[in-house]
């Protein structure tokens, strides 16, 4: 479906995006993730053709971007990451425009304004002035633009950024229900997100892409460690000397409370499952086990285990960077706000 | 194209500035109307247009600075670099709705020598070519205006910018005058301007060896021809500054002319900046 090879932008002197080359399959939802600043939207433009490579090539179903340019944004539906709303139209006529300009067939283009009106949810302020509709249906005025002309690809630049907590459920859902029909690319920088809503993860960091696969394989990948809690009433010389038969276990960690029972943790190389020998462990020395629970590594530590520790030099000043683009992030939205005021009166 | 075309012309008649140029255009052209061929009873509908036409260098600025520059401001150029049209045909699109809103006033004027020939004598060959004229002088102008709206994100530079351009073009004939007449004084002022055309090569390509080069490519050929035909350097710098003058391609139309090579003028001055306001916005694909 989308075909990218050895992509690399920059600006002046700045690498926004190095070497990144990745394939995409019909019928799924990929999710870009990356911190602030990762060559997300750049990588995003340059897929939908607003933005040339430095070098490499993107090909869409077997056209190049570049070299067939109207054949290939016809595959595409794009919104970008600040929805390119004409605020003085309404959504039907903006819909309009955006049918006749994607050269939607005559007569398809009631029939594909109505479905994506629908698919989208926006039948109630069809006919009201973008300007006057509130963020999380702007958002949904722009995915509708983007379902225009029935494109087998639909590529969405940080689709929830800016919308209160149930917008953001109700554009999940409704990405989760076009990637029934359609191959989507989301980009986002949350990561419960992607995981709720993607079949495929690509991470990217600092340009780079640094890890390609589905939220389990990740999550397995780092795996590495498993560490099973315990609550038991038991002695820890009794609990050391009883789990001294398993290969397994790494490192016991003790803590006695004041009910009497205590906090075990016990970290194991995660080779094998070892519950049970645990649980016939205690058994033997007649202990009770009151609660048991297994933590795996989560797609968090995976998120930062990649994007953040990868170079330990590197890790300061690349945590101080984020923290430079939240604010960033923080001032261009306030701003965006501002504006969306000064545009209400 | 047509897409394109139409919500330009729906927006420019859905906002001030559309229905604010036609009817500044008509306020103007109704009081000169009244003043030249009413009261001072003149048969020429030239004069009134050649009176007129320094109001284009306040209602093109305001027509033409929101076009391009107000995608860029809300991001709604990201729509059009990602829908399948060329920039060309959007640039277009976008200029003959322009074009529209121009020829509307334009249209409405068209009937006034008519209305004017039922009461008098009016000569109706020259204020029909006037009439042409005035259109394409406006083109022109438009074009301009369009690209460089393209140069910036904020319209009120655009037109600010637009402003300043368009008045140099209207004073240059008469700026002319105090240009320096001699071989020398003509040589010495293209220099500079070959110059001043250096730094603004480098301003747009930011690539030091290329406007260096042509600049030093342009200045040797400046100095080669003047060794050459000296002579015919003499009182060339006035001379070019008044053919740079937009407006001053009009004067023949006010004369009863319909002088072909200005509407030649006029259509290259149009299809240049046309295809330089393209060439602007595939440039910050690039960027």
């Amino acid at each position: 479906m989308l075909e990218v090879k050895h992509l690399t932008k920059r600006y002046g002197g700045y690498t926004a995006v190095s070497d990144l080359s990745f394939s995409i399959e019909k019928g799924q939802i990929y999710g870009f993730l990356g911190p602030n600043g990762a060559g997300k939207s750049t990588t995003m433009n340059i897929i939908t053709g607003c933005l040339a490579a430095t070098e490499g090539d993107v090909a869409i179903d077997g056209h190049d971007i570049f070299e067939e340019a109207s054949e290939a944004k016809k595959l595409i539906g794009y919104l970008p990451e600040i929805p390119p709303l004409y605020l003085d139209m309404t959504p039907r006529a903006y819909l309009q425009f955006v049918a006749r300009a994607k050269g939607v067939e005559k007569d398809a283009i009631d029939g594909q304004i109505e479905n994506s009106i629908n698919v989208t949810q926006i039948q109630d302020v069809a006919d009201r002035q973008i300007k006057n509709l509130s963020k999380g249906y702007k958002q949904r005025v722009g995915i509708a633009q983007a379902l225009i002309g029935d494109p087998e690809l639909i590529i969405l630049d940080e689709p929830t950024v800016g919308l209160d907590p149930i917008q953001i459920i109700e554009i999940r859902d409704l990405i989760k229900s076009l990637g029934k029909t359609h191959t989507v690319i989301l980009s986002s920088h949350i990561l419960s997100e992607v995981r709720a809503i993607c079949d495929h993860i690509l991470i990217i960091s600092k340009g780079k892409m640094v890890a390609c696969d589905t939220p389990e394989n990740l999550e397995k990948l780092f795996a590495g460690e498993t560490v099973l809690n315990l609550v038991a009433e038991a002695e820890e010389a009794e609990v050391r000397s009883a789990l001294s038969g398993i290969g397994e276990i790494r490192e016991i960690k003790y803590e006695k409370e004041d009910d009497g029972c205590a906090g075990i943790s016990i970290e194991t190389d995660g080779s094998r499952d070892i519950r049970r020998d645990v649980f016939f462990a205690f058994c033997e020395i007649k202990r009770p086990i009151l609660s048991m629970s297994t933590t795996r590594a989560s797609l968090e530590d995976v998120f930062i285990e990649l994007t953040g520790n990868k170079d330990e030099v590197m890790e300061n000043s690349a945590a101080e960077l984020s923290e430079d683009d939240n604010a960033a992030k923080a001032g261009e939205e306030a701003k965006e706000d501002e504006s969306d005021i000064q545009q209400g009166t | 194209m047509k897409a394109i075309f139409s919500r330009e012309l729906d927006a420019h008649f859905s906002s001030l500035t559309g229905n604010l140029f036609c009817a500044f255009v008509l306020l103007f052209a109704g009081i000169y109307t009244m003043a030249i061929n009413l009261n001072g009873s003149y048969g020429n509908f030239e004069f009134v247009l050649s009176t007129m036409s320094f109001i284009f260098l306040i209602t093109i600025p305001i027509l033409t600075m929101r076009v391009i520059a107000e995608e860029r401001r809300q991001r709604t150029d990201q729509l059009l670099y990602s829908l399948p049209l060329s920039m060309g045909k959007i640039v277009l699109g976008k200029y003959f709705a322009l074009l529209t809103v121009l020829a509307v006033p334009v249209g409405i004027m068209a009937l006034y020598p008519l209305v004017l020939s039922m009461y008098g004598n009016m000569n109706l060959a020259t204020s029909y070519s006037a009439v042409i004229g005035f259109f394409l002088l406006g083109a022109a102008l438009i074009a301009i205006g369009m690209f460089i709206s393209s140069l910036t994100e904020n319209q009120g530079l655009a037109a600010g910018f637009c402003f300043v351009v368009l008045l140099v073009n209207y004073f240059l004939p008469s700026l002319a005058e105090y240009m320096p007449k001699t071989a020398t004084g003509s040589l010495v002022a293209l220099a500079a301007a070959v110059l001043v055309f250096g730094v603004i090569l480098f301003f747009f390509t930011k690539n030091v060896v290329l406007s260096a080069t042509v600049t030093v490519a342009l200045e040797a050929v400046l100095f080669v021809c003047y060794s050459a035909f000296g002579a015919s350097f003499e009182g060339l710098f006035p001379n070019i500054m008044k053919k740079l003058s937009v407006f001053d391609q009009f004067n023949p139309f006010v004369n009863g002319v319909f002088d072909v090579v200005s509407v030649v003028y006029f259509l290259t001055v149009s299809a240049v900046f046309v295809y330089l306001t393209v060439q602007s916005l595939e440039k910050r694909r690039w960027s």
